[in-house]
């Protein structure tokens, strides 16, 4: 049967029902499993392959040697498209995406992370955000493959 | 245009910047009254570079380049590429991948005909429609990040194979959220042969009939819906659709309503392949190992994005890098026929004649021709050097493509260069 207000009843049915949005900043939502956020660097694990820098399509890894068999991991992570990309290349895993994902900053240098290898891994899983050794200083010399 | 004397009418620019587009495109439309006598499109304003800087990364790091090319289509994009550089390589991707891609690519399918019955029903005024598909939409853009860990740039995509696998769970999770679709989508399917305000807003506009849907080149659910029964996944089955039972939907209503019909009933058979992949879904690995290099060769992959045909080339140099990469997006390919509905038709009518083929400009703008003789001609007579003799196949170095963007502006009355002294001298 042809007739206007086809949908009459469904909106008149919706008013009663449960919103379908969330009320985001308020309520917290879980993000799934498989979730590619914020990447975790386990400098313990880490070989200095290098492998997830040549692999990073955004140039945002850069992995220094600091000494004997001992690296650290600076992350960009206003350039990460956060593809996991490195999480799948890492031969050892030394990476991980973490579910995280409110990553807004007003200042661009906070964004600028350096995974010390010094850092006991267990104090950097359980300190806030940033804080495995968070470095405001001026940005690292980026590889010059994307300028 | 511009030689011969104009018919009588005024000549309206639609865009760049308009309210009723969503994307910056300029068509231009020359009016009697309220009726289009004639109309013109000009491309060109979201070109991004990205097939030159595809030339610029490895085959991994174009993989997620590729992707960024459509926010909707951004699977379609990626397995076209991949599939072509794996034909390159010789790959052979195991049966389970192929089934994976296809569930993605087809779950991807629903959340993007969805979404365009939402913009449809948006642009004739009928914002309920939207509200409510658009509200559904969530349960499959919600699947989609459980599958693949996004609800866009799913990234599942590998050299080789997929990403990630699906368990048992989620097969349930899939079938679940499929029936819940599907008897949404039986409602609209109710709603769009039955609403008579959008039967008669949409019947008899944008008209395009078989035959210049075929000689226009449309493709996809616009083709369809003029009754052309064009689909890659049927007339050249890629990965493994040629073991999926469906049908090519088509419509012989030969307009927007077609239109409309057409990716409604998609979306049912979209919901039957998807409940048969996942019942027919192969055991074994989902990738196999990838070298990084691709041995020197050329390849074209089709592949049937929601929006119609896509088409990726790519030429493998024997190195990590592709040595080029072109892209056709079906945009390119139904723009054109957007002038020939748009002719005899309303003003009125513009924003949902565009909107029915569900454009993706940025998807589309891409090319910039700088071969011989041309050269000079589309730089304005500021050639790149080394591509300015007749026939030379050279092409253009990241500095050249800068120097020439800088001369570009800078005779349209934008100095760059100048920009950049009034910025320090202003204490910047």
């Amino acid at each position: 049967m042809k007739r206007p207000g086809r949908m009459f009843h469904e909106v008149m049915r919706s008013m009663f029902r449960k919103a379908a949005t969330v009320r985001y900043p308020f309520v917290k939502v879980q993000m799934p499993a498989r979730f590619r956020g914020r990447l975790k660097f386990d400098a313990s694990k880490c070989i200095g392959c290098k492998l997830c820098m040549k692999d990073c399509p955004s140039g945002a890894i850069t992995i220094q040697k600091v000494g004997d068999k001992r690296f650290e991991a600076v992350f960009d992570f206003a350039r990460c498209m956060y593809c996991a990309q490195c999480v799948d290349t890492c031969p050892k895993k030394a990476l991980e995406a973490t579910g995280e994902f409110e990553l807004a900053q007003l200042d661009r240098g906070k964004l600028i992370v350096t995974f010390k290898n010094d850092c006991p891994v267990a104090a950097a899983a359980a300190a806030p955000a940033g804080t495995a050794t968070a470095t405001a200083t001026a940005p690292e010399p980026k590889s010059d493959a994307h300028e | 245009m511009g030689k011969n004397p104009e018919p009588r009418g005024v000549r309206v620019a639609i865009g760049p910047q308009h309210p009723a587009l969503k994307e910056p495109e300029s068509f231009s439309v020359l009016l009697a009254g309220e009726k289009i006598l004639e109309s013109g499109v000009r491309l060109g304003y979201n070109h991004r570079g990205i097939e030159k800087a595809c030339e610029e990364r490895t085959y991994v790091q174009d993989l997620y380049l590729i992707e960024r090319i459509c926010g909707i289509c951004s699977h379609s994009h990626s397995t076209a590429f991949i599939s072509a550089v794996e034909e390159i390589a010789g790959l052979e991707i195991p049966r389970r991948a192929k089934y994976l891609r296809m569930l993605i690519g087809e779950l991807e399918r629903v959340h993007s005909h969805l979404l365009w019955l939402g913009v449809a029903g948006h642009e004739v005024g009928f914002d309920t429609l939207l509200m409510y598909t658009w509200r559904d939409r969530e349960v499959v853009m919600d699947l989609l990040a459980a599958l693949t860990g996004n609800r866009v740039n799913y990234g599942v995509n590998t050299m080789g194979g997929v990403r990630r696998d699906v368990s048992e769970d989620q097969k349930k999770q899939v079938l679940t959220a499929v029936d819940i679709l599907e008897e949404r989508t039986k409602y609209y399917i109710g709603v769009a042969t039955q609403e008579t305000t959008l039967i008669q807003r949409l019947s008899g506009v944008g008209k395009l009939n078989h035959e210049d849907a075929i000689h226009l080149g449309a493709v996809g659910p616009t083709a369809r819906a003029s009754s052309v029964k064009r689909d890659v996944r049927k007339d050249d089955p890629y990965l493994a659709y040629d073991e999926i039972p469906f049908n090519v939907v088509t419509s012989d209503h030969n307009d927007i309503y077609g239109r409309a019909v057409v990716r409604c009933l998609e979306l049912m058979e979209s919901y039957n392949m998807i409940r048969f992949i996942i019942a027919n879904m192969p055991e074994g690995p989902i990738a196999v190992k990838a070298p990084r290099k691709v041995p020197a060769g050329e390849a074209i992959s089709r592949y049937e994005a929601p929006r119609g045909e896509d088409v990726h080339y790519v030429r493998a140099n024997g190195s990590e890098k592709p040595e080029r990469v072109k892209v056709r997006a079906p945009t390119l390919a139904n723009v054109q026929v957007v002038s020939h509905m748009l002719k005899d038709g309303y003003l009125a009518d513009l924003p949902i004649v565009v909107a029915a083929i569900d454009p993706c400009f940025s998807c589309t703008d891409r090319m910039i021709a700088v071969a011989g003789d041309m050269a000079a001609i589309n730089m304005g007579g500021t050639a790149f050097p080394g591509c300015a003799d007749a026939g030379s196949k050279a092409r253009a170095t990241w500095e050249q493509v800068r120097q020439h963007g800088i001369e570009f502006y800078r005779r349209r009355g934008v100095d760059f260069a100048r920009l950049n002294e009034t910025f320090t001298a202003g204490g910047r």
